[in-house]
């Protein structure tokens, strides 16, 4: 059976500011990022939708200690969003001087934008991630 | 299915920068389970090593092979493990089930590592490896930054304010430490710390600090596993696995219906106590993984030693120590004791089995009278494994 939303796809328009997600036929469920199977029900009945790309934080961190080769990068914040449509995903947020980062963004409202992760030696290529911005409330 | 009792332990000294390579280390903690069982290379019909990144370390893969050759166990078949720091007890998980079955009498398992040859740039990326490398590291997720998100979320989740986590969190460093000086093999066997020690400790991941993060350590550990009669010729003080458990998750983002928990070690040691036919009431000690202060508060709710929210009140109240409730890591833990993760499995399994024998009194740490003793392992932000270890004799 062809894997609906594969990486290369999924990236590539995320890189165009489209979040893209698979939507179950029989539950509904939408899943993000893609994965083979639906997330609640196992199902293989997955169709392509494009998400709003807004959600809330739901934890956060600030990491100073980055792996081999992001030195440049730290510190940087890491979110975990729960978008609107249910899914949860990893991304950064560049709104808030890393140092500032609180529990007080721990259920800020966000929308999402992208940056480029260029890959490493160990990366099959680069990745687009999610950079999540502060949505005015 | 047969049952199967681990007839020896062995046991490296755990440090940074260790002069012998991986292969060595096995050799040494192999040798001496072996001594233990009153067994040899000639007994031994199939090895199972736990190693994860002996690519990266040493240049060094498929090690299971010449390990079995060099310790002059010719031609058995030798299977390596890879579930990131959870690989020895899959490897333990397999070992006995072939023994249980009756395919072999007696085997040998374990695990060995040398991460410290990587240093700490290279040793966060490939740790990092055991996370999504599609959709999560491109955000620059690294493992401290994994269980830091999760101690943010706790927070919130069983609204337990980040002061009061914070305190909790040192505690639990703080006895690690203090059980780590007693414990010869510790990495930090000379280093107690303070609760203030720990929450000024430089930042890794916010809210993780140095001394909430269990180090980068070489090391190794074996043991021998027998059949129940073959056990009986090898030692007087059979330590039996009567319940194993192992379950997958997927990505952490993936894992949002339970998060803070890790559903998947529910999972596990459900398996694990359903075999035994035990509870977590029944447990007289745990070795549980503490990579991450916050883990260990995580994993002693997720196998049943506190409610949710709740677990840092065991450390709190002293329970979490011998003469406590459900002594946990009183080795020291992946904290003190030291985490080469190839090895952790078979250390925790090695270390709890001498407590049940009770050989640790001169050490000054043994659980007197303990019986039942549960191993738990934690790999990457995926793999669990479970053990549920009883006295035989």
């Amino acid at each position: 059976m062809e894997y609906k939303l594969p990486f290369q796809d999924y990236h590539k328009a995320l890189l165009k500011n489209k979040l893209l997600g698979l939507q179950c036929r029989q539950c509904q469920t939408v899943t993000c990022p893609p994965q083979m199977s639906c997330s609640h029900c196992a199902g293989f009945d997955l169709e392509i939708v494009e998400l709003s790309g807004r959600g809330r934080i739901r934890s956060y961190t600030t990491i100073y200690v980055p792996a081999e080769g992001r030195g440049s990068e730290a510190p940087y914040i890491v979110v975990l969003v729960e978008l609107k449509e249910g899914p949860w995903i990893m991304g950064n947020l560049y709104d808030l001087d890393p140092e500032r980062a609180s529990m007080d963004l721990v259920g800020r409202q966000v929308e999402t934008g992208v940056r480029f992760f260029p890959g490493d030696k160990y990366s099959d290529g680069p990745a687009a991630r999610p950079a999540f911005r502060f949505l005015a409330e | 299915m047969r049952k199967v009792a681990i007839a020896g332990t062995g046991h490296t000294d755990f440090a940074s920068g260790a002069k012998k390579t991986e292969i060595e280390l096995f050799c040494e903690a192999a040798t001496e389970a072996m001594a233990e069982a009153s067994t040899g290379p000639g007994d031994i019909q199939a090895l199972y090593c736990g190693n994860v990144f002996g690519d990266f370390s040493e240049g060094q893969g498929m090690i299971q092979s010449y390990i079995a050759n060099e310790l002059g166990c010719w031609h058995i078949p030798a299977t390596r493990f890879e579930g990131a720091c959870a690989s020895a007890t899959l490897a333990i998980r397999d070992a006995f089930m072939w023994v249980a079955s009756g395919f072999y009498d007696i085997v040998l398992v374990g695990g060995t590592e040398k991460a410290t040859a990587m240093g700490t740039p290279l040793a966060t990326r490939t740790f990092a490896m055991g996370s999504d490398s599609k959709y999560e590291f491109p955000a620059g997720l690294t493992f401290p930054g994994f269980f830091a998100l999760l101690a943010h979320l706790y927070s919130d989740t069983y609204n337990v304010p980040m002061e009061r986590l914070r305190e909790q969190m040192s505690l639990v460093s703080v006895q690690s430490h203090f059980y780590g000086t007693k414990n010869p093999h510790a990495q930090f066997q000379h280093k107690e710390v303070t609760a203030e020690e720990v929450s000024k400790g430089f930042m890794v991941a916010s809210p993780l600090r140095l001394l909430d993060c269990c180090p980068f350590s070489d090391g190794a550990a074996a043991l021998v596993l027998a059949s129940e009669d073959a056990a009986k010729k090898l030692t007087d003080k059979p330590v039996y696995i009567s319940g194993v458990g192992q379950a997958s998750s997927p990505r952490l983002s993936a894992q949002a219906p339970y998060l803070p928990r890790i559903r998947a070690r529910e999972v596990s040691v459900r398996q694990a106590y359903d075999m035994a036919g035990i509870g977590p009431e029944a447990v007289d000690l745990c070795e549980l993984h503490d990579c991450f202060s916050i883990a260990s508060l995580i994993a002693a709710e997720n196998l049943g030693f506190a409610e949710n929210g709740k677990a840092g009140e065991l450390w709190e109240n002293g329970e979490t120590r011998i003469g406590g409730r459900i002594p946990i890591n009183v080795s020291g833990g992946l904290k003190a004791k030291g985490h080469p993760i190839g090895a952790t499995g078979a250390s925790q399994a090695c270390e709890v089995a001498r407590q049940l024998r009770g050989d640790l009194a001169e050490q000054g740490r043994q659980v007197e009278g303990a019986r039942i003793g549960l191993v738990d392992t934690l790999g990457g932000d995926g793999v669990i494994s479970n053990l549920v270890l009883q006295a035989g004799f």
